[in-house]
């Protein structure tokens, strides 16, 4: 059953991974603007040759 | 295209608006105006006509054309505008009020294309801002705006910069906060599951190292997620106020405390589950309490409306100053569409003023020279030149903004039920936990710690701390679905405790919207094409709108043509003499007053008729006697009582009417309602009312467009749930019942809590059970029941 010290430390360091990743995101102002990303997706990228229509 | 491009009204291919002439093609494209025109070619010779793809008309009118922003090269001013800048690298964010559909996001993302020097640009839809990094070496920051303002986006620059407030990180991280709580929270639950199970005896090593494991979880969530409370614990002890944050720190502390002390002891698995929950769902209590609107800023005043510099004529030179530099005598140029920052005297020219951001008035008024013109009209016309005789601060409208009501703190102007009741239940709460501690330390004084710490855990008001941000935030988003914009949580209470409303008259309960022009007369086609063809020639308001009416009728050739400003024109149009104004011109005769601005037509000096401009009163008026019944209803307006007749349908007693207010006026008239013990609600839409709204108990501003304008106020009503006023105070009421409901409710679990806690039995299994019930009822009961009421008021 020792095993269990183990497994435990291995899913806490995990979620501290996510909780670190989770910082990160928010430090780094991704969660700022949730909602001009849902447009800008729709928005063909533009290939220099198509400047006509 | 249509096969029949004559019959048909053609819009312009950049901004939509109609085509009243058809001077202005390119491509196969119609455009209204010279402006929408050379957007389009900017656009079409850099490439970039997807604009044109993504959305129909996606641009904004561009009947303006010349650009003023010299005043951008002046270093003080650039200063304050932008947020970083290096050797090479200039960062700036503009508020582009313009922004609405996907086109804009993608031109305004593509400004490099045009400009090489823009490095960057990203746009925040919401708060309709743009982003920009460009080099300023290669492009200053007046030509940066310029760029903008080519392609049909010009910035919004003022006083008071809302961006920057509004970028202000929000220094609570409460989104962190609530992480942290959560990621320890699900850890705890899950260390803590053996125990309640229980362990045999052979694993009674993994108790120790479970427990060890949850006090160092509960850390973080004591010190980091739940500092807030104690800090704001604190504070209120400072001030002598008994707040629901001092029972939810002391729960939050003892649960800590008792915890390590059982662990470390070995006498129990103590309550770090409870603990960690506890702060974890407070927070996200407090997280949906928090709504903002992008959109919307509540906090307006004069100065995110006036312009930023102002040019005035120096030794025959124009130069652009900064708006605080402006002194009495200075001799400033207001040209076509700018505000008039202070109040001053008209010198030169012809003033054509729109004071709808001040009085909601819609039409334009005409000054003579020598007259004094007030700050916050809008000119409309020519360049027009006067002299200062006011600074910025002192002027008619702005002085209102010294008053102590500008000053004072504006938040929770009445006390919530939550503050009110939270300071009764710490008493009692201390009460009981003393009580149960006296009660068993004479016999056991082991005992005797255990209820008194339990009953500051069980009773710690999680569920009642829940159900005020849980209503609150159910009703606001109801309210918003009905286009009704609360700025925080407790105006909702505000609006319950209502019992007299004070309605401003322009602009709130009559509509800016004058669009509807009523024709009293009989017109033959060449008629109109002989009216259109000399009104197509004006820029006045007036000369538009019937130009619009009239829709597109044949221009004919017009050969003489004079406007005389503040009366009419008088043209020559295919031979025939066309007079249009007011009566002095057409008529000879000075005018009685009507309820309808009257614009009247001779044609070879016969007499046609007028095209009338009806006052129009907001729909849903109707409601205002039914307010009558429930609520004192009373009306302000700045204007002449010739309404008054009219106006008695609506409000019953006349004497609750008062015409010719100055906002001065309005605002004493607030104050000495509240002196005689009314709690004011005050519905008003320009600047000159922002005095009474923010004097008031509850300013509600009305605006019919929410992204234009609204004074500062704690709510923004659209125009068009005017009707729904009854429905949303009656709702209203209804979120405070429920309020006391959910109340209520938390008190019978506390109470249940307690009959275990005092005997000093309580064992952390109940109390990890207690809390989250009694959380889930709450925050279950509380939006059913929110959107119950919101249903039987018709608001959902």
């Amino acid at each position: 059953m020792n095993i269990i010290y183990f497994l435990i430390g291995c899913s806490v360091l995990l979620a501290l991974i996510f909780l670190g990743a989770f910082f990160w995101a928010q430090n780094s102002g991704q969660n700022d603007d949730l909602y001009t990303p849902s447009i800008r997706i729709l928005l063909d990228e533009e290939t220099d040759a198509d400047g006509e229509k | 295209m249509a096969n029949n491009p004559t019959l048909e009204k053609t819009s312009c291919y950049h901004c939509g608006d109609d085509c009243i002439t058809t001077d202005y093609v390119i491509d196969d494209k119609q455009f209204c105006c010279h402006g929408c025109k050379s957007v389009y070619q900017i656009l079409s010779e850099n490439k970039l006509c997807s604009y044109y793809n993504y959305n129909d008309h996606p641009g904004a009118t561009r009947t303006r054309t010349d650009k003023r922003f010299d005043y951008l090269s002046e270093p003080t001013i650039v200063k304050e505008l932008i947020g970083y800048t290096d050797d090479d690298i200039t960062i700036v964010t503009f508020y582009i009020p313009h922004i609405h559909c996907s086109s804009c996001l993608w031109l305004l993302e593509q400004l490099n294309k045009i400009n090489p020097a823009v490095h960057y640009c990203r746009v925040d839809f919401l708060k309709k801002q743009l982003n920009i990094r460009f080099n300023h070496n290669k492009l200053n920051l007046q030509g940066l705006v310029e760029l903008l303002f080519d392609i049909g986006y010009e910035p919004l620059i003022s006083l008071q910069d809302i961006i920057k407030k509004q970028n202000e990180p929000a220094n609570d991280n409460l989104v962190k906060k609530i992480a942290v709580a959560g990621f320890c929270f699900g850890n705890v639950m899950l260390l803590s599951f053996p125990e309640y199970l229980g362990l045999s005896a052979y694993e009674q090593t993994f108790k120790h190292f479970f427990g060890w494991l949850n006090i160092l979880f509960s850390l973080p969530v004591l010190m980091y997620s739940g500092r807030g409370y104690f800090v704001s614990a604190y504070q209120n002890l400072r001030n002598k106020v008994l707040n629901i944050d001092f029972p939810l720190a002391l729960g939050i502390a003892v649960l800590f405390i008792r915890t390590a002390a059982e662990i470390l002891t070995h006498t129990g698995a103590g309550f770090a589950d409870t603990l960690c929950g506890l702060v974890f769902f407070l927070l996200v209590g407090k997280f949906v309490q928090k709504k903002t609107y992008h959109h919307l800023s509540f906090e307006r005043d004069y100065r995110s409306f006036f312009p930023v510099a102002v040019h005035v004529i120096d030794e025959e030179k124009e130069t652009p100053i900064p708006l605080s530099q402006l002194h009495t005598g200075h001799r400033m140029v207001i040209r076509h569409n700018e505000i008039v920052p202070a109040d001053a005297i008209l010198l030169k020219g012809e003033a054509l003023i729109d004071f709808s951001f001040v009085t909601g008035e819609a039409l334009p008024v005409s000054k003579t020279l020598g007259e004094i013109i007030y700050a916050g009209g809008r000119q409309a016309g020519e360049a027009i030149e006067m002299e200062v005789i006011k600074p910025v601060s002192q002027s008619y409208l702005t002085q209102l903004w010294n008053n102590e009501a500008f000053t004072r703190k504006q938040d929770n102007r009445m006390k919530t039920f939550n503050e009110k009741v939270s300071k009764y239940f710490t008493i009692v709460l201390l009460a009981i936990a003393f009580g149960a501690l006296l009660f068993w330390l004479p016999a056991d004084v082991k005992r005797g710690f255990a209820a008194f710490t339990a009953v500051l855990i069980v009773a710690c008001p999680c569920a009642l701390a829940l159900s005020t941000p849980f209503t609150m935030s159910a009703a606001l988003s109801v309210f918003d679905k009905n286009r009704f914009y609360l700025k925080n949580t407790a105006v909702v209470e505000q609006l319950a405790a209502i019992d007299a409303i004070v309605f401003d008259k322009t602009g709130t309960i009559t509509t800016g919207d004058n669009g509807i022009v009523k024709v009293e007369t009989k017109l033959s086609e060449i008629q109109k094409q002989l009216i259109y063809s000399a009104c197509s020639n004006s820029n006045h308001p007036l000369s538009r709108m019937i130009c619009r009416k009239i829709g597109d009728a044949k221009k004919l050739d017009t050969t003489g043509y004079l406007e005389v400003p503040g009366t009419g024109i008088v043209a020559k149009v295919d031979g025939h003499k066309v007079q249009i104004g007011n009566s002095k011109l057409v008529l000879n005769k000075t005018e009685q007053y009507t309820d309808t601005t009257k614009v009247h037509i001779a044609i070879d000096d016969v007499y046609l008729g007028y095209f009338g401009l009806a006052h129009h009163y907001r729909t849903g008026m109707e409601v205002i006697p039914q307010l009558g019944s429930t609520y004192q209803t009373y009306l302000l307006s700045g204007d002449q009582d010739h309404e008054k007749n009219e106006l008695r349908r609506f409000f019953s007693e006349p004497y609750h009417m008062h015409f010719n207010n100055s906002p001065q006026d309005k605002l004493d008239f607030i104050q000495m309602l509240q002196r005689t013990g009314k709690k004011v609600m005050m519905i008003g839409d320009g600047l000159n009312d922002s005095g009474a709204l923010k004097q008031s108990d509850l300013g509600i501003a009305i605006t019919d467009n929410v992204n234009n304008f609204s004074p500062g106020s704690d709510a923004i009503l659209d125009g068009c749930s005017f009707a729904k006023l009854p429905a949303f105070l009656r709702f209203s009421k209804d979120t405070v019942t429920i309020i006391h409901l959910s109340f209520l409710i938390s008190l019978t679990y506390n109470i249940i809590g307690l009959c275990y806690a005092v005997t000093g039995n309580l064992s952390p299994l109940i109390a990890a059970i207690l809390m989250p019930v009694s959380t889930v009822t709450i925050i279950s009961f509380t939006s059913l029941a929110t959107h119950f009421a919101a249903k039987k008021r018709k608001l959902s």
